[in-house]
């Protein structure tokens, strides 16, 4: 088991300046200002925090999941973190973690992907990808802001490890209630949270739960 | 195994790129003729380019990191684009993207075509996107690609490392296409690849028809998500046919 390495922020509750419950299954966009903070807050423990990251001028401009990867040179997100978008520029950073491993190569949940993963039957339930598009669709990015923009994600409080033989499993969560991880935006970037309703697997305990997102100047 | 030659062969050179459109049924085998190859691969269904490959759906549904015969590439539909149905190399990776023109230069230096002719040093990205633009694609389409002949291994930390010497000359791999698929490809350098001198190895590109696709397929029956989205892909062409 990897030692992972927790950072708490300075940051009070009280003093930020925007706060906002999304429940699970919901989708949530915003515009983080450059120099602006972002926490994801797990409120129950164990869940997915589907997100997305556009340079808020140049929504071509995105996060990039390979190029994060590549310029880090390892798979998992933490304090440290440069969140590198299709263009080669840094979106956000991130500056402090309690959970202290996120994933993004396990992508989101889609309806037709829960048909090949799970069974064919599962085609009907609510899924990341359909909230993606409905968050594409809402936050005012222009009318054909949609499907070609929803690339491969971060899933914040996710634990998708890889072995040294190239194995790849889905482990239960290394969250728990009240863990965060905080972003500080390097430019003005749009937000798309989808927060997973995934009832199959245990990437949210089998009970998808609602999270907390908090800005602070 | 093939019953008949290929009905198209090209060789790329230096960096070299190209896009076509391969029906299913058909098997593109990918050769990388001098060892130490990599062909950066992105895939799209053809008819509906907006269904693309899918590196998440690609690895979580067959538990996978690296990708190999009997793998099988995923589309972001729940659908099979193609399948790894023969492949020598045995490691190829999908998470670590491609080069651009900034990590290009600083690696190797900056070689113009004033000064290099064809030689000139080219980047994994402008090669996709010079690609994809012949085809009504842009920036919006670019997502994470396979990385043919490439070998990456991570740690328990998830820290990764190359690994030289995967492939070997004469190293083939053949993807046999489930959709009709707009394949794009370049021939640049692995981005993590440590040979610090700029030579993007030679690959021979053929195409064969491809036997019928038989029920015992070991590809398709490798994992029952597989199955599955096979089944996906014949609901999908017995509404298109
Ligand atoms: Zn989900």
């Amino acid at each position: 088991m990897a030692t992972f390495i927790l950072t708490e922020s300075p940051l009070v509750a009280a003093d930020a300046v925007y706060r906002q419950v999304v429940n699970a299954g919901d989708h949530w966009s915003h515009l983080i200002k450059a120099g602006q903070t972002l926490r994801i807050l797990d409120l129950e423990g164990n869940q997915a925090a589907d997100t997305l990251f556009y340079d808020a001028h140049d929504t071509n401009n995105r996060y990039s999941a390979s190029d994060t990867i590549r310029h880090q040179g390892a798979l998992y997100l933490t304090t440290g973190t440069k969140l590198i978008s299709t263009e080669g520029d840094v979106l956000l950073t991130i500056v402090a973690d309690t959970c202290g491993r996120h994933d993004t190569l396990g992508g989101a949940c889609s309806r037709e992907s829960n048909t090949m993963r799970y069974a064919h039957e599962k085609e009907s339930m609510h899924a990341c990808r359909d909230s993606f598009i409905r968050g594409a669709q809402e936050c005012g990015c222009g009318h054909d802001f949609g499907k070609r923009d929803i690339t491969c994600n971060i899933n914040f409080f996710m634990n998708v490890p890889v072995t040294p033989e190239g194995g790849l499993t889905f482990a239960d969560g290394v969250s728990a209630p009240g863990r965060y991880v905080e972003l500080r935006a390097e430019r003005d970037v749009l937000a798309l949270i989808s927060n997973c309703p995934q009832l199959n697997n245990p990437c949210n305990g089998w009970n998808p739960t609602p999270v907390e997102v908090l800005i602070w100047d | 195994m093939f019953q008949s030659g290929p009905i198209f062969t090209r060789t790329l050179d230096h960096a070299g790129l190209w896009s076509g459109v391969i029906s299913r049924g058909k098997t593109l085998r990918l050769t990388d003729l001098q060892g130490g190859a990599n062909v950066g691969v992105l895939l799209y269904n053809a008819d509906l380019t907006v269904e693309r490959y899918n590196m998440p759906d690609t690895l979580k549904g067959q538990h996978t990191y690296q990708l190999t015969h009997p793998h099988c590439l995923h589309s972001d539909m729940g659908r099979l684009l193609a399948s790894i149905t023969a492949d020598t190399a045995g490691w190829h990776d999908t998470a670590c993207g491609c080069s651009d023109a900034a990590q290009v230069a600083a690696k190797y230096g900056k070689k113009s075509y004033q000064s290099g002719h064809n030689e000139f040093h080219r980047n994994g990205r402008e090669c996709f996107l010079i690609e994809l633009a012949k085809w009504g694609l842009g920036k919006r389409d670019l997502v994470p690609n396979l990385n043919l002949f490439s070998k990456v291994t991570a740690d328990e930390a998830g820290v990764l490392t190359f690994v030289p010497g995967n492939s070997p000359a004469g190293a083939y791999v053949d993807l046999r296409l489930e959709m009709n698929t707009l394949v794009v490809l370049n021939t640049c350098q692995h981005p993590l690849d440590p040979d610090p001198v700029y030579h993007p190895r030679p690959v021979k590109l053929e195409v064969f028809p491809a036997q019928p696709v038989a029920l015992t397929d070991t590809c398709i029956n490798s994992r029952p998500e597989n199955l599955r989205a096979a089944e996906n892909t014949a609901a999908y062409h017995a509404l298109r046919d």
